[in-house]
């Protein structure tokens, strides 16, 4: 018999599962309503802000005074360039981890996680001096080396948690089949774990297009993505909340697109293994 | 050719040995079942000649060529396992395409084959469906053909039947028999159903503990087991072991009697007892008869009429009784 829900508790549930919703969104909803303001309208009172009259001025600014595309291009190599280059990597790491794990397999697990336990602003000193030696600072392929470091544990993580839910026996069959390890990968492993791989990738996605930490401190003009176009309308020069809002949706609009259109192999993968 | 030597084959697992060295031979073409209770080490004496874990110590030579380090691939084996362990992402086309594919043989080459083994097996009319679409039943043909279309030296089969409904695994069962009539390659098949291991094997390998107990035909096995776990173990229903004054009759430790070697009787017979559980089959009727050397269990014919608490008379058909010596060892 299905769990009887009374109409009273179930209003309830509604109504409060809507105001968190709308309390975690409102946020992004404020950033994108005051972006449509002229800038002495947006530091108004919240309650007069709504009255005010649209306008496209902010984002006109903001066009003319920076590159947009110029960013959103950085941004774009930068997260997909560092996800899949960490994907290369973890597949076969997480591979072994998960089928052939050895003695130590588990430590190695909790060490590669214990280095994001540390403040990144930790090793900024020597990475900045690496990349100054190795002239990589305020370059593309810098930051995709870097953020690729910064997210591979989370990856091999995702991945090997992923394929723990792979029976061994399936690879066996493979093996028997005349797969070698290579055909096991890419026949076999990877087909299979699709829908983990897909949710890792994109999640990814999302942690490196938001990362400022690195990209702030490593690029000036060049390989500046999106994060350093938004921090630089919240500048010495004084608070433009219009322009910064307008900046900052323009630096979300492309990856909020992606996460809605992926939400459903979103949750699919962030759930894999859940229920069998 | 499919013949299979095991020379001192040994298995451990860090300190503990799980295999000690076995012997054993495999000739070409023989349906060879490895049986017994679970945890006895006939899995892992499977995966020890497909390849899949490495040998500790010993040879295992196939086709009389040394294959002790050779990957699993180059075995020239096929298996199938437990869990079907088919490819979930893959047609069942490609499925049985796989093995074919990997060894790039050439797609006009794997069509004809993928077609005659979807017809040997029935699954004409499933080869575009993933095997989730598909029966138990069905999953297992699978298996079953992406393992002939390779044509291999030996087939291997881990507890295949062992996740179907009772009904479909005697079909398999048969299917499999028919199989083997029909390619006569070398089959092994782990089991821990003796039911499965006496109709289908023609050599059947009793393991406990990772030792071999013994090695024969069915019928060996059933008529002269060499010790008393082999004697309780083939047989269906279990021998009857009967201890102490009424084994020393007959100069053993132990004695023991197949259920479907006691004659029973109303009137007069050696034992004395008073039927518990009456089990009615139709074609048996199996008794559970309390006597003095304890709970007895006796094959009747079908329609005797015997029920809880009626009084019979036992006696075993003295050609057809066992005596073990106190080690557990037949006397002969």
């Amino acid at each position: 018999m299905a769990r009887a829900i009374s109409p009273r508790r179930k209003a309830l549930v509604t109504v409060i599962a809507w105001t968190i919703g709308l309390a975690i969104f409102f946020p992004i909803l404020w950033t994108a309503i005051l972006s449509f303001k002229s800038e002495g309208n947006a530091i108004a009172s919240p309650l007069t802000v709504l009255s005010t009259p649209f306008t496209f001025e902010s984002y006109e600014t903001v066009q003319e005074r920076s590159n947009y595309f110029g960013h959103f291009w950085n941004s774009v190599v930068i997260s997909l360039g560092s996800t899949l280059l960490a994907l290369l990597v973890a597949i076969p790491a997480a591979w072994a981890m998960a089928f052939v794990p050895g003695k130590r397999t588990k430590d190695l697990l909790l060490w590669m996680l214990s280095t994001k336990m540390m403040p990144a602003v930790g090793v900024l000193v020597p990475i900045y001096l690496i990349f100054r030696d190795l002239g990589l600072l305020d370059t593309r392929t810098g930051l995709v080396v870097v953020l690729m470091l910064m997210n591979l544990p989370i990856v091999v993580w995702m991945l090997y948690t992923y394929f723990r839910e792979i029976p061994g026996e399936i690879l066996e069959a493979a093996r028997m089949d005349g797969a070698t390890l290579k055909d096991e990968l890419i026949y076999v492993l990877t087909p299979m774990a699709v829908p983990g791989i897909a949710s890792t990738l994109l999640l990814n996605i999302i942690l490196a297009w938001n990362e400022a930490f690195w990209t702030l401190n490593l690029t000036a003009a060049k390989a500046a993505p999106l994060t350093a176009f938004i921090a630089s309308y919240s500048s010495p020069e004084g608070l433009f909340y219009a322009k910064l809002s307008a900046a900052s949706t323009l630096a979300i609009a492309p990856i909020l697109i992606l996460g809605w259109f992926s939400q459903k192999q979103l949750v699919r993968g962030l759930t894999f293994g859940a229920v069998k | 050719m499919g013949q299979i030597t095991l020379k001192g084959v040994t298995k451990r697992f860090g300190e503990v040995e799980v295999i000690p060295p076995i012997d054993l031979h495999i000739k070409d073409g023989e349906f060879v079942v490895f049986v017994g209770p679970s945890g006895c080490g006939k899995s892992t004496l499977l995966r020890l000649i497909a390849g899949l874990e490495d040998v500790s110590e010993g040879v295992v030579e196939i086709d009389g060529r040394e294959a002790t380090q050779a990957a699993p691939a180059e075995r020239g084996l096929a298996m199938v396992f437990q869990s079907y362990a088919l490819y979930p992402h893959m047609s069942v086309k490609k499925n049985i395409a796989f093995p074919l594919k990997m060894a790039k043989l050439p797609a006009q080459e794997i069509e004809a084959k993928v077609q005659a083994a979807a017809k040997v097996l029935n699954l004409g009319n499933y080869l575009d469906r993933r095997p989730g679409q598909l029966s138990g039943g069905q999953r297992q043909r699978v298996a079953i053909g992406r393992a002939i279309v390779r044509e291999p030296a030996a087939f291997l089969f881990d507890e295949p039947l062992s996740n179907l409904d009772a009904a479909l695994r005697v079909n398999m069962r048969l299917e499999i028999s028919e199989l083997h009539q029909s390619l006569k390659t070398t089959m092994i098949y782990v089991t821990h159903d003796q039911v499965e291991a006496m109709t289908m094997a023609d050599k059947i390998v009793v393991l406990q503990a990772g030792r071999i107990e013994q090695v024969g035909s069915p019928l060996e096995l059933y008529r002269s087991p060499r010790n008393r776990f082999v004697a309780g173990f083939i047989g269906s229903p279990k021998m009857n072991f009967i201890e102490g004054a009424e084994a020393a009759k007959h100069g053993a430790q132990t004695i023991g009697i197949r259920p479907e070697h006691i004659k029973v009787s109303t009137s007069e017979g050696a034992w004395k007892g008073t039927v518990g559980v009456s089990e009615h089959l139709g074609s048996d009727t199996f008794l559970h008869v309390t006597t003095e050397h304890g709970v007895l269990n006796v094959r009747a014919g079908g329609e005797v009429d015997l029920h809880h608490g009626d009084t019979v008379f036992l006696s075993p058909d003295p050609a057809q009784l066992h005596r073990f010596d106190q080690q557990g060892w037949a006397l002969t």
